[in-house]
Parts: C-alpha cells; structure tokens; sequence
C-alpha cells in the first residue's frame, strides 16, 4: 500500500527542484542580457525560445506532467494547440485583409505574351486584349475574333 | 397531500424525491438528480419566456405595417429573445437537464465528480439569468444576441449588464462541462469501459470538451467588449485603431463551437431513442461516437463562415468554406447510422419516437441548408435574410430541441416514477411537428425571395408568407402547452412506471423509478453492451403493477 | 448509506477510494487551467494582431516599460513557484511545519511582486502612459500607442487578479495546514493550488518577454 502511494505521488529528490529552479534564473539573466543586443527578426525568435524552454520545465518538473498520467499533458498540449489554431487562422485574415482590392482593375496573369505585344491602338480594352491575341498566337487568334463577333 | 400518499404506500421504497423533504433540502443539494431537476424547472421558466418574446415577434409580422409594437420594442424583443433561447434555453438544456439526471446512472456511478461545483453551476446559472432580467428592467438591449461592435459599444440601453450576464452564464456552462469531462473519465463502474458507454453519454463528452476549451474566449472577449465600452480602450473602434472585425473573430471563435454545445448533446439523446424504440442494436456504435468527437474538434476551425460578408481577408474565407464542408462529414455518417438503424428494426410508435423522427425531418433539412450557406457564392446572397433565420431554427429548435422534447418524454418516467398520457403525448409531437414546419418553412422561400432579417416592416409582397409562418406559431405554441399539460399531469397524476418502460438496456432502466437516493445500492455489474438488443431481451414494463 | 467503517473522514461518499477521489481532483483541475490558458490566450491574441499591425509601435512602446523591474518580478515567481513546489513536497513527506513556512513565503513573494507591479502602474499614469481614450503621453512614435498601453493593462491587469486570487487560495490552504487538515495521505487541496500557482507562474514567463524584451 506505501509503496504504491509513493509511486503515485512522485516525491521527487530536493536537488531537482533546486536544479530546476537555478535553470529557470539562469535562463531569465540569459534573455534579459540578449535582450540588449540587437538580433534583428532573430529578437522574438530567441526570446520566445527561451520562454517556451522556461514553461517547459515549470509544466514537466514542477507541474509533474512528467511524472503524471499522460491525459494531463494531453489538455495541457490541446489548449496551446487550440489557441494556435486561433490565431494562425486569424491571421490569414487580419495580414491579408484588403489584398483582393489590390488585384481588382488589374489583368489577370500579366505576365502572359498576349498582353505584353499589345499594339498602341487598343482605345477599348477588350478589343485591345483581341487584338494582341490576333499578332501573336495565330491559330487561337482567329478563334478569339469569331468569339468577338457574338 | 403528500403526507396522504406516503400513508397509503407505507412501504414505498425510499427514493431521490422522498428522501428528504422542504426547501433547503432542495436548495442545498448535492444529488446529481435533484440538480437536474432544478435545472429543469428554471429552464423552463426561461424557455416559456423566450417563446413569449417569439410569438410577439411573429405576431408583429402578421401584417407588413407597425400594429403592435413600435421598432425600438422589436429591436429589443428579437434581441431578449436570442439572447435568452441561446444563453439560458439551449445551451443548458440537454446537458443541464437530462445530462445532470441520466449521465452518472448511465455509467453507473454515484453522482458526478464534482457534487459541490454542479451545485455551485445552478447558483451560477441563476445568477446570470436573474442579471439579464435585471438587464432587461433596466433599459433593454437591441444589439441582437451578438453585441456586434461598433454598435454594441455605442447603443443606449444596458448592453454592459447583459454582456456581464452572459460572462457570468459562461461559469455555468465551464462548471458542467468539467464536472462530465472528469466524471466519464474517472467515475465508470468497473467494466464500463470506453465503448460500452452509451452514445448520450459520449455525446456529453464531446460536448464538454467544448464547453472548456470555447468558452474561455468568449469569456475574454466580453471582457474586453465591457472595457471598449466602459472605458474606450479603443481595441475595437476604428476610429481609435481598433478593428471591429476582430470582436467577431472572438465571439465566433465560441459561438460556432456553441452551436455544437447546443447539437451535440441532441444528437447523443437520438441515439439512444433510435435503438430503443427500433428495438435493433444500434448500427455504427463506434462511427456515432468517434463523429461526435470529431466535430467536437472541427467545429473550431470554421467560425469565419459567419464573417463572409464582414470584410475579412478572401484567403480566410476559403480556408473557411473548405473547413465548414468538411464538419458536414460526421453529421452525415451519424444520419446514414441512425437511419440503418431503423432498417430491419421493429419500431413502435411511441411519443419519443415520433420527436425522433421529426428529428431526422427537420435536421436533415436544417444540415442541408447549412451546406448552401456554406458556399461563398450562395451565401453572399443568402447572408442576413430570412433563409439565416429559417435554417438556424430548423438546426436548433428542429435539432436540439426535438431531441431535447423526445428526451424529457423518454426519462419522464425515470425522474418522477410516473408515466404520462401515451395518446396525448402523440397528439402533442404531432402538433409541434405540424407547427414548426409551418412556422419556419415559408420563411425559406421569403429569405431566397429577399426577405432581410431583423427588419420590423416589410413590402406586402412577402405577406402571404409570413400569415403562414404566424399561423405556424400558434400551432406550434398548441402542440407545447399540451405537451406542458401532459408532463404536468404526469408528474402528480400519472400511472405508477415500471422499472424498465421501454425495454431500454442502458444502466438507468435496471434501477427503480424514480432512482434511489445513491443510484445503486451496490457497484452495478455491467453484463451487457448498451444496445445489444440482438443479446438481450428486455420485456418493457411501463406500469409497475404490470409482471 | 452503508459505507464501510474503514473510509477515511476526507473520503467523499461517491468515490469508491482515495485514489479515485485525488485522479478526479487532479483532471478537474486541469481542465480549469485549460480554460485559463484560453482566457489568457484570447489576450495573447490581441497581442498578436495588433503587433502584425503595427510592429514599429509596438517597438517602440516597449521601450517605455522597465526590463529591471520586470526581470526582478520573473526571479519572484519563480522563486515563489520554487517554494510552493517545496511545500507540496513537505507535506507529501508529513511535515507541516516546513509546509507552513514555504507557503507563507509563497504569499510573501506574491506580495512583493503585486508591490512592484503598484510602482510600475504608478509610473505609468504619472506619465498619461493609459489605455484607450486615457493616453496623453506624446514621446512615442508610431500608429496608435495606446494600443500598446491597452494590451499591456490588459494581460498584466488579468494577471495581476490571478495573482490576487492566487494569495487568497494559499492563504486558505495555509489555514487549513495549520489546523492539521491535510496529512501525507491527503493533501490534494494544497496540490491543486501548486498547480495553479505554477500556471501563473508560465503566464508571466510568456509576458516578460513579450511585453518587456522583444524590441
């Protein structure tokens, strides 16, 4: 029965949460001193890093999620998973919003042969776009003019 | 009278109702069942008051002028009405209700993890539904149920109250949901393993894996909406940087899921009536299950389907079309399943049974409009018309609460020991399957035909639909003022139920009705699956004078 | 009604052993702090998308805030995250004594960090440094800085509650130490606070950096 008891419990050794404690202080001097040194796009990347590896610790020695049951970890892992779906798909709209007028008013694929030999004469658009279509590509040119003619 | 009936049966066996008696033994109880029922009569209280507010609404619409009501009042009687059906009705409803009584008994244990906090959850619960009253005394709030900003920042009225009312309401549903999560987890009787639960109580869990990791946001987020208000801290005014889409990122990051709060625990209901009056196994026992879970977790990534038309990104509304497809999937595996089920079963006709099969009528229905509302092209032009209204109730009143009603019939018995009036019953789901198709079908052709939503007047040309669609209403409201008469009557009144009504063979219908006190007198063996209708054969006793 | 005579006072009438009662004590809680990484994580969200918006502001704001202090407040919790470890690992091997006194320098570090916080606050709107409708300050380039200032009342405001509660649930677990309530065989209550106080602790290790460091 005692011996069950501790295995359930995990009385771990005094030395661990001491060693983990110093990590966690050792790791805290190290951000805020790299913190005065310019890294550029490297800056959040460091800093983050740090603090995950800091959570990480917390969660696994002093929260004994490494010890624990693993269904534990699981929630532990399924919120911050959840709060990353949230905000990755958030941004597809909060970096993009407003992209789909930049493209309104502009030809489709510009880079496409028919719009770069277009003559000077194209007054209307549409005919412009016919027209090109006609100089260069002679097969499927003609087939665009009997189009126009509907 | 009640000194009189305990006379009579000297040797009536103690049970959850008779074990202690007054108003403190109610108000201080720990009993899963005893919490189930105060849910029940406050619910209802509340659902009686939202459908008061719904048939105003439709009375208003009878004709195209103002008659009743001036605009300011629709305003806000559309608003309480969503406000109140969604929060304080459906919501709490399934899991509230018929959750808090069946779930424990269903997995055969004592009462949930959790006895204080489920108690604790009904404070919560009246709390919040007593502020939004307040709210409503106030100063009435006519944002809608969604508080949009700007609008919810900047409208007269008690916006800040209500908003704190559903804060508040979120504990309620937090508390539930981690009550079941760990109760499933941790309560099952020994050999109750993982796939003998029965689909309710998988139902529930899904539910509750909702309800902890949605609600939370929500929570936030009227947080910080009561702030933008109370303070202008400008996160969601233009004018100060803010961006109002973001508060809809917010509120449907939790109320998509929500939906599915409200969905998933009907669905969990059907499945257990479907087997039993089909007196069949139930097809698919792992397919139903696993679907529950997986729109559980699906059901996260589609909340911008409602912002298709609020200016977002172009690129987030594909992901979200795509993604809104996708949770059609385990809707539709668990339909194909139940609708197997029925194959080659002996089905009976019961009052349950009949809001089964309206369930499958009107859901199918309802899933099926989802689909074009999903779709971009469709949805732009479908967006804030009548055809919204139409297929939103057709998923939850058409869903939920059917399943919510077959439900309440079906455990009738086992809550009060006491069965109900068969042929009135029929008489009553026939009427609300006759009223509610009425009420809400026209309202899809007046949304294809251009019927904008939340509007207080409309052109005559919509008239003849919305007659129907008010018709619909009071035939509707007929068939659950019966209802209300037949349950009613069957609590007092009713012939004394046998164990076992409807020859179910999950762990509830093999302890007394009502139940005792600590559901069973010793840890339940679990010797069958809870469908194997094939196995076992249960003869029903739905009167205990009966053999 | 009939349990048997040998279950333990602390033992609740529909766990069948102590065991099931703490595994049950333990999920429950951490679906709560589930839903606190969630709430918390709605905040992180607005962090997210407002620096998107306008990271030369952001950067610009951060200068503002005290990275000393703010450093001196990380080595507080973890320090108190450290004792309350401590005193979990003194009741499970009996000693109440040694409970008592780790918890009671728990609250004490809590304090000293809601302390510094109230000096950080004060300086703050000494210099119109507020949220919203509030910001007068002028010295900080870039679009809109009081959204800076919004987000960063706003986490370390919802933090600095948790804190608050966080000295009132180790208060309470103290008392009830002190009144012998909780052995090596039961002491689940005082677990269920460590892992809260520990969350507290993870929440302010992402808002250090975040609101203080990254420029």
């Amino acid at each position: 029965m005692t011996s069950d008891k501790s295995h359930d419990t995990h009385i771990l050794p005094l030395k661990v949460y001491l060693g983990v404690a110093a990590a966690l202080l050792f790791l805290t001097a190290v951000t805020v001193a790299v913190s005065y040194v310019d890294f550029g796009p490297f800056n959040m990347v460091i800093a983050m890093g740090i603090a995950a590896t800091k959570a990480t610790l917390v969660a696994l020695i002093f929260m004994h999620l490494f010890y624990d049951d693993k269904l534990y970890l699981t929630i532990f892992i399924m919120s911050i998973l959840m709060l990353a779906i949230f905000i990755v798909i958030t941004l597809f709209d909060t970096l993009r919003r407003g992209d789909i007028y930049e493209q309104v008013g502009k030809p489709y694929k510009q880079d496409a042969q028919i719009y770069q030999t277009a003559p000077a004469d194209s007054g209307a658009a549409g005919h412009g776009v016919e027209a090109a279509g006609d100089t260069t590509v002679s097969d499927s040119g003609s087939s665009h003019s009997e189009n126009s003619g509907h | 009278m009640s000194t009189a009936t305990t006379a009579e049966n000297t040797q009536e066996k103690v049970n959850y109702l008779n074990v202690a008696r007054g108003i403190k033994s109610w108000l201080f109880t720990m009993d899963h069942k005893r919490i189930g029922i105060l849910y029940l009569f406050s619910v209802m209280a509340m659902f009686l008051f939202g459908g008061i507010l719904a048939l105003s609404i439709r009375l208003e619409l009878l004709s195209p002028g103002a008659d009743m009501m001036t605009a300011d009042t629709y305003n806000q009687v559309f608003t309480l009405h969503g406000a109140i059906m969604i929060f304080l009705f459906i919501i709490p409803s399934v899991p509230a209700i018929l959750g808090n009584f069946a779930l424990p008994i269903q997995i055969g244990a004592k009462d949930v993890a959790f006895p204080r906090l489920n108690l604790a959850s009904w404070y919560v619960y009246i709390a919040g539904a007593a502020l939004a009253i307040y709210a409503i005394i106030a100063g009435s709030v006519d944002t809608g149920w969604t508080f949009y900003t700007p609008y919810s920042t900047q409208a007269s009225g008690a916006v800040i109250t209500m908003v704190l009312a559903v804060f508040i309401l979120g504990f309620s549903s937090i508390f539930t949901g981690i009550n079941f999560i760990a109760t499933i987890h941790k309560l099952r009787a020994p050999g109750m393993t993982w796939y003998k639960m029965p689909l309710f109580v998988w139902g529930l869990y899904a539910t509750g894996i909702i309800q902890v990791l949605a609600t939370p946001v929500l929570g936030i987020t009227l947080v910080l909406l009561i702030l933008e208000r109370a303070f202008g801290i400008g996160i969601f005014d233009p004018a100060m940087g803010g961006d109002p889409v973001l508060f809809q990122h917010f509120f449907w990051f939790y109320s998509h899921p929500a939906v599915y709060i409200m969905i998933l625990p009907g669905m969990g209901v059907i499945s257990e009536l479907i087997s039993t009056f089909s007196h069949r196994k139930i097809f698919g026992y792992k397919a139903i299950a696993y679907s529950s879970v997986a729109i559980a977790f699906l059901s996260f990534g589609v909340w911008g389907h409602h912002m298709f038309v609020s200016g977002q990104s172009q690129y987030a509304t594909l992901i979200f079309s795509f993604l809104t497809f996708l949770v059609a999937i385990p809707s539709g595996v668990k339909m194909f399943n139940w609708v197997s089920t029925m194959y080659k079963g002996s089905l009976t006709f019961e009052t349950p049974m009949l809001f089964t099969l309206t369930f499958f009528f009107t859901f199918a229905i309802g899933g099926l409009t989802g689909i074009f509302l999903g779709a971009t092209a469709t949805d732009v032009h479908l967006t804030d018309t009548y055809f919204i209204v139409a297929h939103f109730h057709y998923v939850m009143m058409g869903g939920t609460i059917m399943a919510f009603f077959g439900g309440l019939y079906y455990w009738w018995p086992k809550i009060w020991g006491r069965m109900y009036n068969e042929a009135w019953g029929q008489i009553s789901a026939l009427l609300v399957f006759l009223g509610f198709n009425l009420t809400f079908f026209p309202q899809f052709i007046a949304g294809t035909q251009g019927m904008p939503r939340r509007y207080f007047l409309y052109p005559d040309k919509y008239q003849m639909l919305n007659v129907v669609s008010t018709t619909g209403s009071w035939i509707l409201a007929l068939g659950l003022v019966v209802m209300a008469v037949v349950l009613i009557h069957a609590m007092k009144w009713g012939r004394k139920a046998g164990k076992n009504p409807w020859g179910a063979l999950t762990l509830e219908w093999m302890i007394d009705s009502p139940p005792p006190p600590h559901n069973f007198e010793e840890t339940p063996k679990i010797e069958h699956g809870p469908y194997d209708h094939d196995k076992v054969l249960v003869k029903p006793d739905k009167y205990s004078g009966e053999a | 009604m009939s349990h048997g005579g040998d279950r333990p006072a602390f033992l609740q009438h529909h766990f069948s052993d102590a065991e099931q009662q703490r595994e049950s004590a333990k999920l429950g809680m951490w679906i709560f702090l589930l839903t606190e990484i969630l709430l918390f994580g709605g905040l992180f969200g607005f962090y997210v998308f407002f620096r998107a918006w306008n990271p030369e502001m952001f950067i610009n704001a951060h200068e503002h805030l005290n990275r000393v202090l703010g450093g001196i407040n990380t080595v507080v919790l973890i320090v108190s995250s450290l004792t309350i470890a401590l005193a979990i690992r003194s009741i499970q091997l009996n000693e109440k004594k040694k409970t008592m006194w780790f918890l009671a320098t728990t609250i004490l570090l809590a304090v000293v960090f809601l302390v510094i916080k109230y000096f950080e606050y004060e300086h703050k709107f000494h210099l119109g440094q507020l949220p919203g409708q509030f910001y007068t300050y002028t010295g900080i380039e870039g679009t809109n800085p009081h959204i800076f200032f919004s987000v960063y009342f706003a986490m370390t405001g919802l933090h600095g509650l948790h804190v608050i509660f966080g000295i009132l649930a180790i208060g309470w677990v103290l008392w009830r130490t002190k009144k012998g309530e909780f052995s090596a065989e039961y002491h689940t209550p005082v677990e269920m606070v460590g892992l809260y106080w520990h969350l507290v602790d993870i929440i302010w290790i992402f808002l250090f950096p975040l609101l203080y460091l990254i420029g």
